[in-house]
Formats: structure tokens, C-alpha cells, sequence
């Protein structure tokens, strides 16, 4: 009765892909074309009134895109998935799809600082209000939770400073409240943690980062893990209500545990438009089929890395909870056991003057703003993304002035290692 | 059969020997989840029998409705049922009344009752529950790739056009199992 399951590289390489049903091209066609030809004034209409399966017009959808969403959705153990421009766009079609004027997030206060800016400040903008909590006292959450609430977001491994969040304890706030628990599962990708078996409702990605993997295309994905029931309580009316966009159509109803990514397609993509390239979505799932290989290197390198600096005389401290007596190395070794990333922070006893020099003087390193690509990448964010803030707030936001990032490459180790020690001494 | 999951080889074999669908509870309002499945299965060449008795004798996308099964003057090869769970048995037990009798029931998505699947069983038709024929079509033909949906199927074998449209694929290709979702595993933990 039970058939044979792939394994997680089988689907990496496989899911949402097949030979093109006309040419029988093998890798997945670019589809570069803005529109797709209608067979009659009857489909098209099918078409516009989501009756059939099918593509009109490349913002709503594409089928490079689509193997790009199914690929990733059967990655994480979601029902559908939805490819968009970048991971921030994916946070704004997940929320607009549930938040409404005067609603809140609870979202923890160890963002992603552009995730940090943009529900702060941008999010303001549409009415939306922010909650801050405190991954390292779990009950804050459940303390934010307001009859406003709608729902809670937080980072399975957060960017940069190596917290691992105990998705499990969250998602009983979550389930409590009544809210959809969204996770954004950059820095872990569905290989090293999958947030939907911890309980996540809905997990978001920036593609750009370790998904794809070689530096070369932005995009983003919104994985629906098909878990959330939209109309227990009415308190999410894109999906519950009738729309009067669609001739009056429930999406919940209609599209049964998929339907929270086709909202954010049908209404979200549809009317806002941060539409992904066929070709970035191509480049991504290029990517995707080395997915584990280059994820188990990139944490055998990180760990050694971290390893090294935490024995080095000008190093002060190292963050990487793969290390044996780091704060979240409990956590993760149940969320993370194959390796906890490869980004990660570290102090440096000469302050703000030494990281300035570290990144002056490396040569393999690639001093630049990115994170997760195949080469190895640091900054300083006092001196660069962070420069903006007061003192404080760089300490607050884990930016202080003797921090470095790094995001540790798939070269050789011992070539990296000799990159950061040549860099110290100078 | 226990119900709570179906190997895509009896789908496939379902939705690829029944030509003729009586779908019992399809509503004529162009919004609703049963006039997409009546629109999307006529559309894949299949003969479909709208059962509506408050709509008996009008026509639907120009086919009779008839307002019970009995009243159908033709054999059926399977009975789709649009109906809440606890308005399945009659369903089931006037359809085990047809001659010839049908050979598949099949309840719609979140529609389930398994004392009518019981006896349906006994009787030797195979059966279907909280499933969508529309949506299992789209995901063994892969069509429902195109809007994102986790098909749960791998092939390395093309799709064949169904040869009417564009945009439209057939269910002639083989595939095997593509992954498993948490979504499906609380559904079954539920039943």
C-alpha cells in the first residue's frame, strides 16, 4: 500500500522538474515570454476565474517559476509554493495576505536588520504594527499575543548572529493564539532543518542566499506547509471571505490546504507585482541540485573556521553554535544536527580599528554585503551596514564595533583559514 | 483500503477507466468548488452528468441535470459526490441500486463517511474520500505544477499533451511517489 519515498537529494534534483511535454528538453526550459496564448475566449476565462491550472501572464505566474515553487515546496514538506522577486518580497505578499490596517506581528527582535527595517518602518506605512520578542525568553511571545495579533515570525537560524530559535516552543504560542506560525528558514535552507516538521505554518525564503548558492541571482519563495485552518475563525478574510476580485470565491474553500499560496499569488503577486525572472528562477534551481552538497560543506568549513578563531590570541569570542559551549548548541543540535550554517560573528579584541583591517587585508574573502554564496564572504558591519546606528544600537542589533561577519565559502578550509590568518597578522 | 492515503497507481486507475461521472450536489453558480471540478473533468473529455434536484430539467454548461441518480437514463462509471458527510448513505445506497452499477465512488475534498464506503466496498466498487478528482487530475498530469501546487510525484518521463488546447495534459505518463507533506500526515493523524 505504502509506496517508496525519495530522499531529500532525489527531490532536490527532481521535484517540479520534467522533460518539456513538446521538445523534450531535460533541464528545465527558460520561459522567458511576459504571456502565454489562450486556445479560446472559454479557457481564457477558465484562466482569469481560477478555474483551470494553466499560465496566463509571467507577474502572475511562469513555468520556469512554477518548477522553481514546487521544487522548493517538496523540499520543506509544504503543499505549493510561490517564487517571487526577492525574500523581502516574499515577506510582504505573506503578510498582506493576512494582516489588515491596526493588525500586529509578534516577530523576534533577532531579525535579519533589513527584515528589522522593513516591519519597522515600510510595514508601518500599510497600518501594520510590530511586536519585538526575545527568542532567548520564549515567553515573550506569548506575551505580545493581542486580540490584534495575526501572526508570529521569527528565523529558524538567525542572521548574523548564529541564534537558533526553538521553533517547537514557538509554534505552541502560535497554536494557542490562534496564528499561523511564519519562519523564515534563510540561513538553514530545508536541508539542514525543515520548520514545518517543528510546527511552522508557512516558511519563507530569500533563494539568493544558500538555496541557490553561487552569488548570481536575488529571488524568493513562500512555502504554504498547508497546516493552518484560515476560517476556523474568520480572522482571515483574503482566504475566508468571498472575493470580489474572483466573482465571489473562497479561497480556502476552494483551494483546500494550498490555498494560502495561491492567495498569495492570486491577490498578492496579481496586485502588488514583485514578479521573479524566468532566468533567476532557472539560476536558483541550477543551484538547488547541489543544495546538500554544498550546505554539509559549507558547515564542515564553518565549523573549522570557528574552531580556529576561537583559539586565536586577538579573537575574543566566537558565535557559531555548532561549537560544544555555545549558548544555542543545545538547540542546535535538535533543530540543525547536520551543521548550524555557515554564517556567523566574531569579536576581535582590537575593536572597531582591527575590523577595519581585517577586511582591509583579506584576499580570498570578499568584502561585500551578501551572505550565502560559494565564495567566502565578510563584513563589518560597524563600518558598513550598521554605520547609521549610535553605539548602543550597534551593541543591541549584535552589530558592535569589534564584530566581523562571516559566511563561510566551499573552497578549500585550509585556504580560508590561511586567507583570515594572514589578514589578523596584517 | 484504509482511507487515509491512496497510492497515485489507484487514482491514476480510477481517473483513467471512468468516462462517465454523475456528480451528485454540483452547483450552476460559477463560484463554487463543484462547478470548477464539473467545468475542469468536462473539459478533459469525460461525460458529466450534473445531479441537482432543485435544478432538475435546466442544463449546465449543456448538460442535463437530472435530479436523482435513478433518473439518469445512461450507465455511470463512477458517482462524485458533493454532499456533507452525513448526506453520503443515501447517495451510496441508491447508487448500489443502478443497473449496471457503477464502479467508483468518489466524495469530494473534506467530504468523508466511512460506514458508506464500507458497504460500497462490499458491493466491490472501489472508493474515494476527502479527495478532488479536479485536483488529482492536476497533480498526476502535472498540470497543478504550473500554479506552484506540490504534485508529490517525480517522473522522468514527458507529459503528453492531451491533444485539445494548450494548456492541457493527460494522465498517460507513468511516475513515482514525490515526498510526503506534514499537511497530509495531520490528516491522517486526524482520521
Amino acid at each position: 500500500m505504502t509506496e517508496r519515498n525519495p530522499g531529500f537529494n532525489t527531490l532536490a534534483i527532481h521535484a517540479g522538474a520534467q522533460p518539456d511535454p513538446t521538445t523534450g528538453a531535460r533541464a528545465t526550459p527558460i520561459y522567458q515570454t511576459t504571456s502565454f496564448v489562450f486556445d479560446d475566449v472559454d479557457h481564457a476565462a477558465s484562466l482569469f476565474g481560477l478555474q483551470a491550472f494553466g499560465n496566463i501572464y509571467t507577474r502572475i505566474g511562469n513555468p520556469t517559476n512554477a518548477v522553481l515553487e514546487e521544487r522548493i515546496a517538496a523540499l520543506e514538506g509544504g503543499t505549493a509554493g510561490l517564487a517571487v522577486a526577492s525574500g523581502h518580497a516574499a515577506q510582504v505578499l505573506a503578510f498582506h495576505a493576512l494582516m489588515t490596517p491596526g493588525d500586529e506581528i509578534i516577530a523576534s527582535k533577532k531579525l535579519y536588520g533589513g527584515s528589522i527595517n522593513q516591519l519597522s518602518h515600510s510595514f508601518k506605512n500599510f497600518g501594520w504594527n510590530v511586536v519585538w520578542a526575545d527568542p532567548d525568553d520564549i515567553s515573550s511571545f506569548e506575551r505580545g499575543v493581542t486580540p490584534k495579533t495575526k501572526a508570529i515570525f521569527i528565523e529558524s537560524i538567525a542572521n548574523p548572529g548564529g541564534v537558533i530559535v526553538d521553533i517547537e516552543a514557538v509554534s505552541k504560542i502560535a497554536r494557542k493564539a490562534g496564528v499561523p506560525l511564519i519562519v523564515d528558514n534563510t540561513l538553514a535552507t530545508p536541508y539542514l532543518c525543515k520548520p514545518i516538521d517543528f510546527g511552522a505554518d508557512v516558511v519563507l525564503h530569500s533563494v539568493t542566499k544558500f538555496l541557490g548558492g553561487h552569488g548570481n541571482s536575488i529571488g524568493g519563495v513562500i512555502v504554504d506547509g498547508g497546516t493552518f485552518n484560515w476560517s476556523r475563525e474568520g480572522r482571515y478574510p483574503m482566504l475566508s471571505e468571498p472575493r470580489p476580485e474572483y466573482q465571489g470565491i473562497v479561497l480556502h474553500e476552494t483551494f483546500g490546504n494550498f490555498a494560502f499560496a495561491i492567495c498569495c499569488r492570486v491577490l498578492g503577486l496579481r496586485d502588488l507585482g514583485p514578479a521573479l525572472s524566468p532566468f533567476n528562477a532557472f539560476l536558483l534551481l541550477t543551484g538547488i541540485e547541489t543544495l546538500s552538497l554544498r550546505m554539509q560543506r559549507h558547515c564542515d568549513n564553518a565549523l573549522a573556521v570557528a574552531q580556529w578563531l576561537s583559539s586565536h590570541k586577538d579573537v575574543a569570542w566566537v558565535s557559531y553554535p555548532g561549537l560544544p559551549g555555545d549558548k544555542y548548541n543545545a538547540l542546535a543540535k535538535k533543530y540543525v544536527p547536520k551543521g548550524s550554517g555557515a554564517v556567523f560573528t566574531f569579536g576581535l579584541k582590537g575593536g572597531y580599528d582591527a575590523g577595519v583591517n581585517l577586511v582591509s587585508n583579506v584576499k580570498l574573502f570578499s568584502h561585500l554585503a551578501n551572505i550565502g554564496d560559494t565564495r567566502s564572504l565578510i563584513i563589518h558591519p560597524a563600518s558598513t551596514t550598521h554605520r547609521q546606528l549610535s553605539d548602543a544600537q550597534k551593541v543591541q542589533a549584535g552589530a558592535g564595533p569589534d564584530v566581523v561577519r562571516l559566511s563561510i565559502g566551499i573552497e578549500d578550509k585550509e585556504d580560508i583559514i590561511a586567507d583570515l590568518d594572514q589578514a589578523l597578522k596584517g | 483500503m484504509d482511507h487515509t492515503s491512496y497510492p497515485d497507481s489507484y487514482i491514476r486507475g480510477i481517473l483513467n477507466s471512468v468516462k462517465i461521472i454523475a456528480m451528485v450536489g454540483v452547483s450552476p453558480r460559477e463560484n463554487r468548488p463543484s462547478y470548477f471540478a464539473f467545468k475542469y473533468l468536462l473539459e478533459r473529455n469525460y461525460r458529466m452528468i450534473p445531479v441537482n434536484p432543485g435544478q432538475a430539467g435546466k442544463e449546465l454548461l449543456g448538460q442535463k441535470i437530472y435530479a436523482r441518480l435513478s433518473d439518469i437514463p445512461e450507465p455511470v462509471d463512477m458517482v462524485d459526490i458533493f454532499r456533507a458527510s452525513q448526506h453520503v448513505m443515501p447517495v451510496v445506497e441508491e447508487t448500489l441500486t443502478l443497473k449496471p452499477a457503477p464502479r467508483v465512488i468518489w466524495m469530494q475534498l473534506g467530504i468523508r463517511n466511512d460506514e458508506a464506503a464500507a458497504l460500497a466496498e462490499a458491493a466491490g466498487l472501489k472508493v474515494v474520500m476527502n479527495r478532488c478528482p479536479k485536483i488529482e487530475y492536476g497533480r498526476l498530469s502535472s498540470e497543478i505544477g504550473w500554479i506552484g501546487v506540490n504534485s508529490r510525484t517525480l517522473t522522468s518521463k514527458r507529459a503528453k499533451i492531451f491533444g485539445k488546447g494548450v494548456q492541457r495534459m493527460s494522465l498517460n505518463r507513468p511516475s513515482v511517489q514525490g515526498g510526503t507533506t506534514a499537511a497530509d500526515r495531520a490528516t491522517a493523524a486526524e482520521e
